[in-house]
């Protein structure tokens, strides 16, 4: 597959950080960076890195299975995850987590009908002193009420509407 | 920017330069003693090193609390393979926040304690493992690698000697379970992340089989100050057997969360009370996770304690990775444990069967219970198969999972007949009353 400018030198810079004959390290980044462009780890994107890193699809495959970040298909455009984890629990996560469910109107790893916004419950993401936490794609928001978090689901709305 | 405001109780050592303008930055850092611990070490042996760090009693900050002097004198540096520095910067225990902040705020802490380790060990490549979640600490890392490499302190013939140091960021995807050392190494190499058995250890065999030097951020960060005032000084700060200072990150039911640098035998109800402004909402303190969500819970009355390694071993609790969170009076055990539940089944690797089958089990029967359809004997199971998990498996998660139900279920043993006898429970609303913001 062709890939994008940026994306070619990231690959290149990422099989860069490893001994010569040790280019399968570089599998697990490759494919992350090529998710964040692409929206989804493609089939086109697992028989790339597996040419590059030398090993089969289907070895891609197997180990891209594992990783929770990883997704065969596309999130939406803002993807929310809301930490519902013990020090979020605590300081009202899952309150977060209903409201942002009944606000959208989607549920755990669903996306909105036109792929603005999906959510995701996820588990900590080390933010704990400053709960209850969320991210937005990798920006965190520390101490979210749930006035913030509508603000913040709105601003993605009004700014990014079709 | 998560960063709280010190309190006048904390002993910064390796938090020192947090507040400083541009903190991240390599001119910050050279002129606030940085890279002084390198060039000193430079004109030591290794040997003369690894003595400094058994002197500082300085123990693994991310988790098992390790002595590390030790840890280092284990990798063969005679062998003829090729010696690497491995960062485990994949912080993912609940409860844990203070990886973050170091990476965040002083970057080039982190490097010059690994090119302490490449050069005891002759290590020319070293590695940071960073979470995926953390994007924006990669993108920071790898400018102060670029200003490291920029100044000369990273590269060939560093320092007018034959030491030779590269760095690289790797960037995880996703899995609590590769923040366990063997398991991170599999994931760094393209693999899933499944825990080898051990021995071999790392120090041995670790990065593609050859002998690694695997620390966390907090303790590789630790080791340029200890260097610079000498390992006694460093010990003198902490208690016998765990010298120094920990970040604790405290959460929870307080009114000032957030992450202090302490000394090790610091009193827990006074990090409580003191450092961490006491109860929110006035309420009154029920329990304690001591050092992340892996941690046995303490109860009010067993708080009574100081954070360090063996205090809160004997009170059969861990320090862990200081991940300290604090439950007031309201707070439900029973779907707190279910939480915590979910959390090591969605993270089992599913490798080993008392793991992968135990967490299932046991998220089922919590689950039953939280909604009402527990039976007496659930509670008994609960427990039967949380210690049937209990070191029956490759990596510790097996035990992080079965540990803290096991103080659940024993010190709070009411609550769940409590479920029995009333019937589910509404989730508490919280009040989001935050002193802070």
């Amino acid at each position: 597959m062709t890939l994008s400018p940026t994306l070619e030198t990231k690959f290149q810079s990422l099989l860069s950080n490893y001994p010569a004959d040790k280019m399968r390290s570089a599998m697990i980044p490759m494919l992350i960076y090529g998710q964040d462009e692409l929206g989804s780890v493609t089939p086109e994107l697992i028989a790339e890195v597996a040419t590059r890193v030398g090993v089969q699809p289907l070895q891609v495959s197997e180990v891209m299975s594992y990783y929770s970040m990883l997704h065969a298909k596309p999130l939406g455009k803002f993807h929310v995850q809301i930490c519902t984890n013990v020090s979020c629990q605590l300081t009202g996560g899952e309150d977060l987590w209903d409201q942002a469910c009944h606000k959208l109107g989607i549920g755990h790893k669903e996306a909105t009908m036109d792929h603005l916004i999906s959510l995701e419950e996820v588990e900590c993401i080390g933010a704990c002193s400053w709960a209850p936490a969320i991210q937005i794609n990798y920006d965190f928001h520390h101490h979210v009420t749930p006035e913030k978090l509508d603000q913040l689901i709105d601003s993605l709305r009004s700014t990014h509407a079709v | 920017m998560p960063y709280n405001e010190p309190h006048p109780l904390e002993v910064k050592i390796i938090s020192r330069r947090f507040g400083l303008p541009n903190s991240a930055s390599i001119s910050t850092y050279l002129a606030n003693e940085g890279y002084d611990a390198i060039r000193k070490a430079v004109t030591m042996t290794p040997d003369a090193i690894i003595e400094e760090l058994k002197v500082s009693n300085l123990r693994g900050r991310g988790g098992a609390g390790f002595p590390t002097g030790l840890k280092w004198s284990f990798v063969p540096r005679t062998s003829p393979k090729a010696k690497y520095i491995m960062v485990n910067a994949d912080e993912s225990e609940p409860g844990t926040c203070k990886d973050r902040l170091l990476m965040e705020f002083d970057p080039h802490q982190l490097l010059e304690g690994m090119m302490i380790g490449g050069y005891t060990m002759g290590a020319k490549y070293g590695w940071i493992y960073i979470r995926g979640e953390y994007r924006y600490l990669i993108d920071i890392m790898d400018r102060a690698i670029a200003e490291a490499y920029e100044k000369g302190f990273l590269g060939d013939n560093l320092h007018g000697t034959e030491f030779s140091f590269h760095v690289r960021t790797h960037s995880g995807a996703g899995a609590y379970e590769c923040g366990e050392e063997s398991a991170l190494l599999e994931s760094f190499e393209g693999k899933r992340g499944i825990p080898r058995i051990r021995p071999p250890f790392p120090a041995v065999s670790g990065a593609y089989q050859c002998p690694t030097l695997l620390n966390n951020v907090e303790t590789f960060c630790t080791v340029p100050p200890i260097l610079l005032m000498g390992g006694a000084q460093y010990a003198g700060l902490g208690v016998a057997k765990a010298g120094g200072t920990k970040l604790l990150c405290i959460s929870g039911h307080v009114n000032r969360p957030g992450v202090y640098e302490l000394p090790l035998g610091f009193p827990m109800m006074r990090a409580i009370e003191e450092v961490a402004g006491g109860m929110r909402n006035g309420k009154k303190l029920k329990a304690v996770i001591p050092g992340g969500s892996s941690c046995p819970m303490l109860k009010a009355d067993e708080c009574d304690i100081t954070m360090d390694y063996d205090a809160l071993a004997k009170a059969k609790s861990m320090l862990g990775s200081g991940g300290m969170i604090v439950l007031d009076e309201d707070t439900d055990m029973v779907r707190v444990a279910l939480r915590i539940m979910r959390f090591y089944q969605h993270e089992s690797c599913g490798w080993c069967i008392p793991c992968r089958e135990g967490t299932t089990w046991l998220k089922k029967l919590l689950t039953r219970f939280v909604e009402g359809a527990g039976t007496n004997n659930d509670i008994i199971m609960i427990g039967d198969l949380a210690k049937n998990m209990l070191g029956r498996t490759f990596c510790p998660l097996g035990d992080a999972a079965a540990m803290p139900i096991i103080s659940i279920i024993e010190k709070f043993r009411n609550e769940f007949e409590d479920y029995l006898t009333h019937g589910p429970k509404p989730r508490i609303k919280y009040q989001n009353q935050l002193a802070l913001v």
